[in-house]
């Protein structure tokens, strides 16, 4: 059965509530196969939670998932052999080598020696991290530690990925690397949900599903949600945009301000407010080196939409 | 013991040795009194050594650390009521809740009874914890976990500060609140070497220190590191199957480095305007129908990629 499934995963109405708190609030969403899906949301948005149930580590107190077929609340078990959970603090065993850690994983999983050995080099070779394969994990840096978590959940390849913010610590180069590896994976047929802090790679994803207090806002293609972005985003280059920041902020239509290295982008009502704010930072001393209006970006959308729906931040 | 130096945090020619390993290889530079210092490189560079010899945590193989004037080697105590550290592992205790994590850290770094109520305010509203200062922290999401380790080390007002890697995993909107803090920090003269692998937030720093295998890189402001370090012009190509240009481009003349941005590949040539027309006509003639490019400024990841993927001689590491 499993071998003609169209989804690959599929959530209907999960629910968690950890006493008066309800972490994940009737989530509903399917992933197909040879899919990333995006998970995005403020810190506390139920990331963990849903993917915690999904991976059958914690039973929901409502709700359906089923992964490549099987119905995960029924058959845990066999959901299991089907998946591969990276958790958001993967468990390395400290006084083990890399190899060695690597090695229980696909043990675990009976991979056999042949296929894991040949993906393990591929693995730590895009990582960097080839010459340190007889190292103790306890004696390698925050970020190699999370690679070889990393490594150990991709050495066997089952139809499911579920990877909360497997990136976390990554360097930028590895990082480019490891999404690489994503995209064979997913070239290969395997399904993935993927939650990250880093809305970069937000933005790489098939198709993303923002989360706030449990709830899903917004679930769409990365180019379908920008569509949605209510106003308009102008992109102003200065030599001191921490100056151009506070200038900017609270001036009339505008919704929002953020610092993008050598400049500022501006979320404002309407497009037409370009030359008021031109002004105003002529007005206050400030050097404007160009003024345009720009596509916003994942993390621009994830502000303006949880700033619309009143979920903003506090300062 | 005085504070002679106008650097708060002087580095000078710092070695570290982990048996036939060398983590630090002899690097040496200063943070002013108010300046943050970036403080990037790949995994395993050696950043969070560096900032645990700071903190009087780890003993220097050789060379010398001084934090505020005073010799970490010779005087650790010293040196730690002066500084707030947050680890990049995790720190606090699980068991305990917001407040009483606070309490106990507080009390490490000597803040007064008096003081407390105070501060504690200030670091659980930092955090954006109100209202969960009872619960446990092994309950509290992660990116809260991390804002609540920084509220921790700021607790005493130290005059110095070393945060490693403080916003991984921390939402968009805190990273924002998180780095307005940490100016406001600075502006009261507060001197912070941090460390972080997002390249947005080191263009936030006044200057960046970038390391690789035990070795500093690049020293200096973001502009800097953008304008010189990567010794040539960029120009930025697009197109379909874009990615089978690799091989090709790097063998054309005036080419220094090809790397992948993204759907675009980014090419560091000599002289932009005059090798453009040339790398476009070399992708049509790789099959790459609708090839185009332009100049483009490049980015602090464009610097740390060049950098980092310079390609080192290879190096013989033990285990
Ligand atoms: N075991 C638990 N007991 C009580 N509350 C919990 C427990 N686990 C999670 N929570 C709460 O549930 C909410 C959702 O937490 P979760 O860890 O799923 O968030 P997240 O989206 O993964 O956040 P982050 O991006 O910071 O990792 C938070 O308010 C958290 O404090
Ligand atoms: N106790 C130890 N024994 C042996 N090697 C060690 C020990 N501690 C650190 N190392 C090695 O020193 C190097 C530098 O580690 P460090 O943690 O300083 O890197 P980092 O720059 O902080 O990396 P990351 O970005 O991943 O946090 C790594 O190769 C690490 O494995
Ligand atoms: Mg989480
Ligand atoms: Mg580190």
């Amino acid at each position: 059965m499993s071998a003609c499934a169209a989804v690959a995963i599929e959530v209907d109405g999960l629910e968690k509530r950890f006493g008066a708190l309800t972490a994940v609030a009737g989530l509903s969403f399917s992933v197909r196969p040879g899919e990333i899906f995006g998970l995005v949301g403020p810190d506390g948005a139920g990331k963990t939670t849903a993917m915690r149930m999904l991976a059958s580590v914690m039973r929901p107190d409502a709700g359906r998932i089923v992964i490549d077929g099987i119905d995960v609340l029924a058959s845990p078990e066999q959901a299991k052999s089907h998946i591969s959970y990276m958790p958001q603090r993967f468990g390395l065993y400290e006084d083990l080598t890399v190899d060695e850690n690597i090695r229980f994983y696909a043990d675990l999983f009976d991979v056999p020696a042949r296929v894991w050995q040949a993906r393990a080099e591929k693995l730590l070779a895009a990582a960097d991290m080839t010459p340190f394969r007889r190292r103790l994990a306890g004696q390698l840096s925050g970020g190699m530690k999370q690679k070889l978590g990393l490594a150990c959940s991709l050495v066997h390849t089952p139809k499911v990925l579920l990877l909360d913010e497997p990136t976390t610590g990554v360097d930028p180069l590895s990082r480019r690397e490891f999404w690489q590896i994503l995209y064979s994976l997913r070239s290969e047929g395997v399904a993935m949900l993927i939650s990250t802090a880093y809305l970069d790679e937000a933005e790489r994803c098939d198709r993303i599903a923002m989360l706030n207090a449990g709830t899903m806002m917004y679930c769409d293609t990365p180019a379908a949600l920008k569509e949605r972005m209510p106003g308009a985003m102008l992109e102003i280059i200065t030599p001191d945009p921490r100056a151009a920041h506070d200038a900017v902020r609270g001036l009339p239509g505008v919704r929002g301000v953020l610092m993008v290295g050598t400049g500022i982008h501006v979320h404002v009502d309407s497009g037409e407010r370009r030359t008021q704010i031109a002004a105003a930072l002529t007005a206050a001393g400030i050097g404007i080196e160009s003024l345009e209006e720009v596509a916003p970006s994942i993390e621009d959308l994830f502000l303006a939409l949880l700033e619309q729906d009143g979920a903003g931040e506090g300062g | 013991m005085a504070d002679s130096s106008p650097m708060q945090i002087v580095v000078d020619g710092l070695v570290k040795r982990f048996g036939a390993f060398t983590a630090l290889d002899g690097i040496s530079f200063g943070v002013a009194h108010g300046e943050i210092m970036g403080f990037l490189g790949p995994n395993g560079a050696g950043k969070s050594t560096l900032i645990r010899i700071l903190c009087g945590l780890l003993r220097p193989s050789a060379g010398r650390a001084l934090v505020a004037g005073i010799d970490v080697a010779g005087d650790p105590e010293a040196v730690r009521r002066r500084i707030g550290y947050m680890s990049q592992k995790f720190s606090l205790y699980g068991d305990l809740s917001v407040v009483e994590n606070l309490r106990f850290f507080g009390g490490i770094y000597g803040v007064s009874e008096a003081e407390m109520p105070e501060r504690l305010r200030f670091a659980v509203d930092m955090a954006g914890l109100t209202g969960r200062e009872d619960a446990l922290v092994a309950t509290l999401a992660g990116g809260w976990k991390q804002r609540l380790a920084l509220g921790a080390a700021i607790l005493h007002r130290p005059a110095i500060l070393f945060l490693d890697e403080p916003t991984s995993g921390v939402d968009p909107g805190s990273r924002r609140r998180f780095w307005n803090l940490i100016h406001a920090l600075s502006e009261e003269g507060v001197s912070i070497l941090v460390s972080t692998h997002y390249m947005d937030e080191a263009e936030y720093c006044h200057r960046i220190a970038l390391i690789n295998r035990g070795r500093l890189v690049a020293l200096g402001t973001p502009l800097e590191l953008k304008q010189h370090s990567l010794g040539g012009e960029l120009l930025a190509l697009e197109g379909e199957r874009i990615g089978e240009a690799i091989a090709p481009l790097a063998r054309a003349p005036g080419v220094r480095d090809v790397a992948m941005f993204g759907n675009a590949l980014h090419v560091l040539v000599d002289q932009a305007a005059l090798r453009l027309p040339a790398l476009l006509a070399l992708l049509a003639g790789s099959g790459i129908a609708d090839g185009r490019g332009r100049r483009i400024d490049p980015s602090l990841e464009d610097s740390f990629v060049h950098l980092v993927a310079a390609k080192l001689p290879p190096t013989e590491v033990a285990s």
